[in-house]
């Protein structure tokens, strides 16, 4: 993320705590959100390892490196039966890193940790069945969801965005609750909303986002683009102007209707 | 406490050693020892404005490079002993500005003065944003069109950027000043209205200049405005400009706007 001049910025994860009483220094801790692959395992467990296997046979070392959440919601199953499936997947090289679901009497030291609050993500491309075993082994029965503990990518700006200034946002969303000026520019990657008057250009979807949207409560732009495809203020139909407006793509032209 | 104020606008000639020389002069007339600061150098203007030329021996650059002392180059007014100025040089460029000369200097200046107006060269370079550098408050000076518009636009970006008001974290406190305000021509839609440049800006309203003769007639007698006929309209403007700068609140009129016949005479009988 870039941006020029000062803008806020909404999607810092970043806590200071400072000890007050001993000095000046503070530890600093910072939100990170990684990709976890999500298994949850079905009774019986023997069959269940057995088309994990099957799966792994196909693609030797998907697990690896990964960091994988055990989902027990639905599991009916007692601390050793737990303690016994834990270790019949560090067996396979499969560690997992936290279990969601889980009652608290399922758990023992030593244990990996409860987790809650993941967010769904899309599903990962598990890698093909051989044709031959596609009907018999779908790996569709082991639930393959991806678990994605990060909110989508999005920026806030509290402030108008003024001539000159550029406000440069490729993982995702930008919104700005004020105007955009004649003369400055906002840049996203995903859709670009502006609380305001937009006066200045509207980038949506700079890297690459035919489903990028602008959205604007009073249209005055120099400037609209949505990957890559664009329109300048003399392409607009007249009876936008000065009114609320979204725009989208459609092939290759750029479509807009008033808001009401 | 010290107040140090920009007069700031991007955009050339549209009235901001005008501005200075009469918001100064109005706050040193409240009884604030007010310094009004030459940042134009190269072509320094606020000199004649304030009728000094002829006074001149020592200026700021002679100040930032340690020719001269502070209060060697300063030069109090003939008519009000709050109001001081401090000259640009004529002879050099902006380059001559140092960031660390000019901090010195305000800092300086911080010590004696309850005002620092600081006039602020045309454009975003260095001479306009040393000028900025350590100000408290703007006063973006527009007039209303377009073009003029759109540079305060940007000016006010940068006061939000490179001030060290900004880079502390704080926001900088900024006001419009819009001059050369010609009612009938905003009516007849020549030129911006008010409301127009206040919704695009976004910044509150200090006060409304009208474009006047008396301006001038000021300028041509090396007065500021505010000193040369305190009953003009423009004069009027900028001492209620200069009031509110000062924290009080006082009722904003439009130029022009007929305020009726009893309203005139009951507003010449307060003035
Ligand atoms: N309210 C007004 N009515 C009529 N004329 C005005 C008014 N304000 C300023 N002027 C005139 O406009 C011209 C430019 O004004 P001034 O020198 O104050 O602008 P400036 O912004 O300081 O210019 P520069 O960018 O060159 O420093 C001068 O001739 C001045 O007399
Ligand atoms: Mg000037």
């Amino acid at each position: 993320m870039l941006t020029v001049n000062r803008v806020g910025i909404e999607n810092e994860k970043l806590t200071k705590i400072s000890n007050v009483l001993t000095d000046a220094r503070s530890i600093r801790i910072k939100g990170r959100s990684f990709l976890a692959l999500m298994l949850s395992p079905e009774l019986p467990l023997a069959e269940w390892l057995a088309r994990l296997d099957d799966l792994a046979g196909r693609s030797a070392g998907f697990f690896l490196e990964r960091p994988i959440i055990l989902d027990v919601a639905d599991l009916d199953i007692d601390r050793h039966q737990l303690k016994a499936l834990l270790d019949e997947l560090a067996g396979r090289n499969v560690r997992v890193m936290g279990i969601e679901g889980g009652r608290p009497s399922l758990f023992e030291p030593g244990m990996p940790p409860a987790m809650r609050g993941g967010r769904p993500a899309p599903d990962i491309e598990v890698p093909a069945a051989e044709p031959a075993t596609v009907e018999t082994a779908k790996p569709a029965d082991v639930r393959q969801d991806v678990q994605i503990a990060r909110a989508p990518a999005s920026m806030i700006v509290r402030e108008p965005v003024r001539s000159g200034q550029s406000v440069i946002f490729p993982e995702g969303d930008v919104t700005v609750i004020g105007s955009v000026a004649s003369g400055a520019e906002v840049i996203a990657g995903g859709s670009v909303h502006i609380y305001g008057t937009l006066r200045g250009r509207a980038l949506a979807g700079s890297v690459g986002n035919t489903g990028a949207r602008i959205f604007c409560r009073r249209l005055e732009a120099e400037l609209l683009a949505i990957d890559g495809v664009y329109k300048t203020a003399e392409d607009l139909a007249p009876a936008l102007r000065g009114q609320a407006v979204q725009l989208w793509l459609e092939g290759d032209s750029i479509m807009a209707e008033r808001l009401n | 406490m010290a107040k140090v104020v920009v007069v700031t606008s991007g955009k050339g000639g549209v009235g901001k050693t005008t501005s200075s020389a009469a918001l100064g002069a109005a706050l040193a007339q409240r009884n604030e020892k007010t310094v009004v600061v030459d940042f134009d150098v190269g072509l320094r203007n606020l000199d004649l404005v304030m009728g000094a030329e002829r006074r001149v021996v020592y200026d700021l650059v002679n100040v930032i490079q340690g020719d001269a002392k502070l209060t060697q180059a300063v030069i109090r007014d003939k008519r009000l002993d709050t109001l001081f100025l401090l000259p640009a040089s004529q002879t050099r460029d902006k380059d001559s500005l140092t960031p660390e000369g000019v901090e010195r200097v305000i800092n300086e200046l911080k010590q004696q003065f309850d005002w620092i107006i600081c006039d602020s060269p045309a454009g975003i370079e260095r001479g306009a944003t040393l000028a900025m550098r350590h100000a408290d408050v703007a006063v973006v000076v527009t007039n209303p069109e377009v073009s003029s518009v759109r540079d305060s636009d940007r000016i006010i970006g940068l006061l939000d950027a490179k001030t060290e008001k900004a880079e502390r974290g704080e926001r900088m406190e900024k006001h419009l000043l819009l001059t050369r305000y010609d009612a009938l021509r905003a009516e007849r839609g020549d030129m911006l209205k008010v409301d127009d440049v206040l919704e695009i800006l976004s910044i509150p309203l200090l006060g409304i200049v009208p474009e006047s003769m008396d301006v001038l007639k000021a300028s041509n007698i090396g007065a500021p405005v505010t000193l040369a006929d305190s009953r003009s309209a423009p004069a009027l403007a900028y001492l209620d400009a200069a009031r509110r700068l000062a924290g009080e609140t006082v009722p904003m009129t439009i130029p022009g706007e007929k305020r009726g016949f009893l309203g005139k005479i009951f507003g010449r009988r307060a003035a």
